[in-house]
């Protein structure tokens, strides 16, 4: 189990080395960081100054083992619009984005799962045949045509929603929420559903899939033999069993979740990390981009080995299989 | 009744064995499958339908809208020609700049598939590639390609393909022209998408890499990666396909993903994402049809490749994960 | 014949496929008495897996009962409602599936499995449904039951899953028992052990059991009679010695001559020539005929009925017209 652990995490330092080179070679190599720093009128001495300030003449791998041990402390360097530490920007925009892809997987996940299990008991009835054609619109909308579907309908038409903004939030130390605020919560409502919407899709059709499955094993059908009733073998047995996969896969979906917020957040000009980072895109903004590639590969790796502890934990014939082969 | 029918089917297949192959794809359990299916037979059309329409745009439309001669700031914001205030030859409205929404739709359309249709092709090309290659050297190399794409996999594909977008930015300078625009959106979805055909040709290759004639191809001096090629080819023809027809659709969303976020198709060239981004700054002003008309397009246009998609899979069942 | 505890009369299984409606059990019938064990015996597809699970009610869409009756000690039970039938499953029926690896849920513990099961058919408190647990694992011999109760499934071997399986279907106490190859899963050297277990529970508790194999040793050495089914009929049915010592239907004769034996060295292993049908092309009239060696013209077009001869009852033509000593 301990060795299990470690071997996946120094597999999940690998990737984030990986993705270190990858941020290090933008930083360094996609386009000259002293030309996006300095104005047209800077002087050859001058950019030589800050150049060498910069470390920029330092043999390459010397300025990586630096970029890279920056990064294990958080620190990015400064912003090329913004003239502040990237460090600095993200932090104060990472609330908004954690509380937005918390409560749309919540979402997704609650809604998923009912959906699923609804269609996946009652096959035929209409209602299912509804949810799966909710589920193929789902797939194929794309997340910003949603979103402006929904502004359309309740904030353009009906006035009853706020199109844009997290609405008043609550200083918590660092952290700001829109939970405990009234316009905060209205304000979230919109973007949540617009994010959870495509992974509410994905999990109904894995859960239905999945119970659909588990309902032609033997363990039901002999649970049926031995007389169980139809709620225990459904909640109680075929939905364990099935949830067992979901919960993984929701759990690795996290990381996508937080990704594709960067498309709800543009949508609902929610002040998160997403919305920095499409600013950053546009502007060219190198440090934003490869302190966020960085921030979001840590998250994903750091999901990928929680969801593969807990999976063991989870799963009894993982933990033994995995206890007796290491 | 029906017992009658299917030994005669078999029957009739073995009677005319070498029928021209039009022949033979209308008898063939692909075509018999997409007969069944009303839905799908709709898809198809509709798709056939936007495909056609893309092509023959400058045929249809009343303007180029790339033109920006061709546009006049008087027709601006006209709204579609069935409400009071719609004006001939305007169907469905102008915009902002006076361009007319269909035409503009006509147009975008074409960028759209143009995108999704060459993106496909090299994240095709480049997959069928790497998964060859990995799959023949085997060993480090195979280690290598299989984990990067294991690692990417776990990304979502607009996150690298935005990511691209920027590094391409920063390399060339931010302004770059509408042409090599086109040409950056089509690397970042290719490099987006290469994993899946890796994966599955490469999963064959590892099958038939150690089957006889491979090696006999070598021992009479043969160049055994041409003789797999041919031989992996055919029998991952299937799942290649459907995993370009959904990735059709989903390099179409990403590019108009990318065209909505700002990082796509300039305004000068709007792609159907770039008219929705534009249109939906005039959404609050109620003028909804310069952002509806491109939204239902491209959310029709989708949904028919996904149903083309899923019906090509469930008929041809690979093993797709 | 003293009183019975399963009846069936002329069951009648279909299925509705894309081909039409297949009927994988034509006109079925037999009894079991109290205590007795039926061994029900056929090649693949003869129908009798399907025969145990339309009398414990799991026959699924597109399967039905199309017709017949079964009784369950006097109980018609072919077509209660769901709710009913769902009572007496476990409770007066248990059943034995054929692989133990995957009958049991791999995620709950092997005692939750055996005290949910109680608890629905019984009224009893947890502790005390634990302590049935244990000693009903104790009884089908598991070793240190009082521990091995917090088990995973998968921290069981076959054999000792199958005594899981088995504690599971006589948790309740039934009438019947239904067990569907049993051991065919298993290690040879754990069938006898899992056979007189079971035969040895059904002794002690008085119940009956219903065992389906293709292995005709099994049966000889367990039951008391024998049913011998061919595509979706009961060809012949008799007590086990009789039917073994004298098989009358020429399918049963070629099924005896099936069972190698350590002592006739001088008689050849028989082999029955070709198939069964499938039940998309069951010949006319007895759907042993093209296979067998005595046919004649009426088999060709007439399906025999049941015909007692002594203690056994057979479905063939020989045994009409001809008396049955000079048939073989």
């Amino acid at each position: 189990m301990l060795a299990f652990t470690l071997r996946r995490a120094i597999q999940a330092i690998g990737v984030m080395i990986a993705v270190g080179i990858i941020a290090f070679s933008m930083f360094r190599f996609a386009g000259d960081p002293v030309n996006q720093m300095v104005g047209m009128d800077t002087s050859g001495a001058e950019r030589a100054a800050i150049r060498k300030s910069l470390g920029l003449d330092d043999p390459v791998l010397v300025q990586f083992g630096r970029y890279i041990g920056n990064a294990a402390q958080f620190k990015f360097g400064v912003s090329y619009q913004f003239r502040l530490p990237v460090t600095n920007l993200l932090i104060e925009r990472m609330p908004a984005t954690l509380e937005l892809a918390i409560v749309a997987t919540i979402f997704a996940m609650v809604s998923g799962i009912l959906m699923g299990v609804y269609s996946a008991l009652r096959r035929d009835s209409w209602l299912a045949h509804v949810f799966q054609a909710v589920s193929l619109i789902g797939i194929s909308l794309p997340t910003f045509l949603i979103g402006i579907l929904l502004i359309y309908l309740f904030s353009v038409t009906l006035g009853w929603l706020p199109s844009f903004g997290r609405g008043d939030v609550v200083r918590i130390g660092w952290w700001t929420t829109g939970l405990l605020t009234l316009s905060g919560l209205k304000a979230l409502i919109m973007p949540a559903i617009t994010l959870g919407l495509f992974q509410m899709t994905l999990i109904m059709r894995l859960v239905r899939a999945e119970m659909l499955e588990v309902m032609r094993t033997d363990y039901i059908r002999f649970a049926r033999a031995r007389g169980l009733t139809t709620r225990a073998i459904h909640f109680g047995h075929a939905l364990r069993n099935t949830l067992v996969p979901v919960i993984t896969v929701a759990g690795l979906q996290f990381g996508s979740v937080i990704a594709f917020a960067i498309i709800t957040e543009t949508v609902f000009q929610w002040p998160g990390m997403g919305l920095l980072f499409v600013q950053a895109v546009q502007n060219v903004d190198i440090p934003i981009m490869a302190a966020y590639l960085m921030m979001v590969s840590l998250i994903f790796v750091t999901i990928n080995l929680v969801v593969d502890i807990l999976y063991t934990i989870v799963d009894p014939r993982l933990r033994s299989t995995v206890s007796r082969a290491h | 009744m029906s017992d009658a029918v299917v030994p005669h089917k078999v029957e009739g297949r073995g009677a005319h064995a070498a029928p021209g192959w039009f022949k033979r794809a209308l008898d063939s359990d692909l075509f018999y499958s997409f007969r069944r299916s009303k839905i799908t037979m709709v898809a198809a059309a509709v798709t056939l339908l936007f495909f056609l329409l893309a092509i023959f745009a400058s045929l249809l439309s009343v303007q180029n809208p790339f033109d920006p001669a061709q546009l006049q700031l008087m027709n601006s914001r006209i709204s579609p020609l069935w409400t009071a205030d719609g004006q001939s030859p305007f169907l469905l409205g102008t915009d902002e700049q006076g361009r007319d929404v269909l035409s503009a739709i006509l147009y975008g359309m074409r960028i759209s598939l143009l995108v999704g249709v060459l993106g496909v092709v090299f994240s095709g090309a480049l997959g069928i590639l790497l998964g060859l290659t990995a799959g023949y050297f085997g060993g480090a190399v195979d280690g290598l390609i299989m984990r990067i794409a294991d690692v990417q996999l776990s990304f979502p594909a607009i996150l690298i393909a935005l990511l691209i977008n920027g590094i391409a930015k920063s390399v060339f300078g931010n302004k770059l022209d509408e042409m090599s625009m086109l040409g950056v959106l089509v690397f970042a979805i290719g490099l987006s998408f290469w994993v899946q055909y890796a994966r599955t040709v490469r999963g064959s290759v590892m099958v038939e890499k150690n089957k006889d004639y491979v090696a006999a191809a070598q021992l009479i001096g043969l160049p055994a990666p041409v003789i797999m090629l041919r031989h992996v080819l055919p029998n991952t023809m299937g799942p290649i396909l459907v995993i370009a027809t959904i990735n059709l659709a989903l390099a179409i969303i990403t590019e108009a993903t990318l065209s909505f976020l700002g990082s796509g198709m300039p305004e000068t060239m709007p792609s159907l994402g770039t008219l929705i981004r534009i249109g939906n700054n005039y959404l609050f002003a109620g003028e909804w049809w310069i952002v509806a008309f491109p939204g239902i397009a491209l959310a029709v246009l989708i949904l028919s490749i996904n149903l083309l998609g899923d019906w090509l899979r469930d008929a041809l069942n690979p093993k797709l994960r | 014949m003293t009183e019975s505890i399963l009846s069936v009369r002329n069951l009648q299984v279909e299925f509705a496929s894309r081909r039409g409606t297949l009927r994988a059990i034509d006109g079925v019938s037999f009894d079991i008495a109290k205590g007795e064990v039926l061994g029900v015996v056929g090649e693949s597809g003869a129908g009798k897996s399907v025969t145990g699970l339309s009398v414990i009610g799991l026959i699924d869409p597109p399967g039905r009962i199309a017709g017949g009756e079964i009784h369950l000690a006097g109980l018609r039970i072919d077509n209660l409602p769901a709710e009913e039938m769902r009572r007496i499953r476990g409770k007066r029926i248990g059943m034995i599936f054929q692989d133990p690896l995957t009958s049991l849920n791999p995620l709950y513990r092997v005692g939750d499995q055996i005290i949910e099961t109680i608890r629905t058919h019984l009224s009893l408190s947890e502790t005390a449904a634990r302590r049935r647990a244990i000693d009903l694992l104790a009884e089908v011999g598991i070793p240190a039951p009082e521990k091995r109760i917090d088990g995973y499934p998968h921290e069981f071997s076959g054999g000792m899953r199958q005594r899981v399986v088995i504690a599971l279907a006589i948790c309740a106490e039934p009438e019947l028992i239904i067990a569907d190859e049993p051991t065919t899963a298993l290690d040879v050297s754990v069938q006898a052990q899992i056979i007189s277990l079971i035969k040895r529970l059904g002794r002690d508790h008085g119940t009956a059991v219903m065992l389906v194999t293709h292995d005709m040793g099994v049966i000889a050495e367990t039951s008391d009679r024998v049913a011998v089914m061919y595509a979706g009929r009961v060809a012949e049915i008799g007590p086990v010695q009789d039917v073994v010592r004298n098989p009358l239907h020429p399918y049963a004769k070629g099924l005896m001559g099936a069972i190698p034996t350590l002592a006739g060295d001088d008689k050849r292993l028989v082999q029955i020539p070709g198939s069964m049908p499938r039940l998309s092309a069951i010949p006319r009239g007895c759907s042993f005929n093209p296979r067998c060696a005595f046919a004649f013209d009426r088999c060709r077009v007439e399906r025999p009925e049941p015909l007692s001869r002594g203690t056994q009852s057979v479905a063939c033509h020989l045994y009409d017209t001809v008396p049955a000593e000079s048939a073989a």
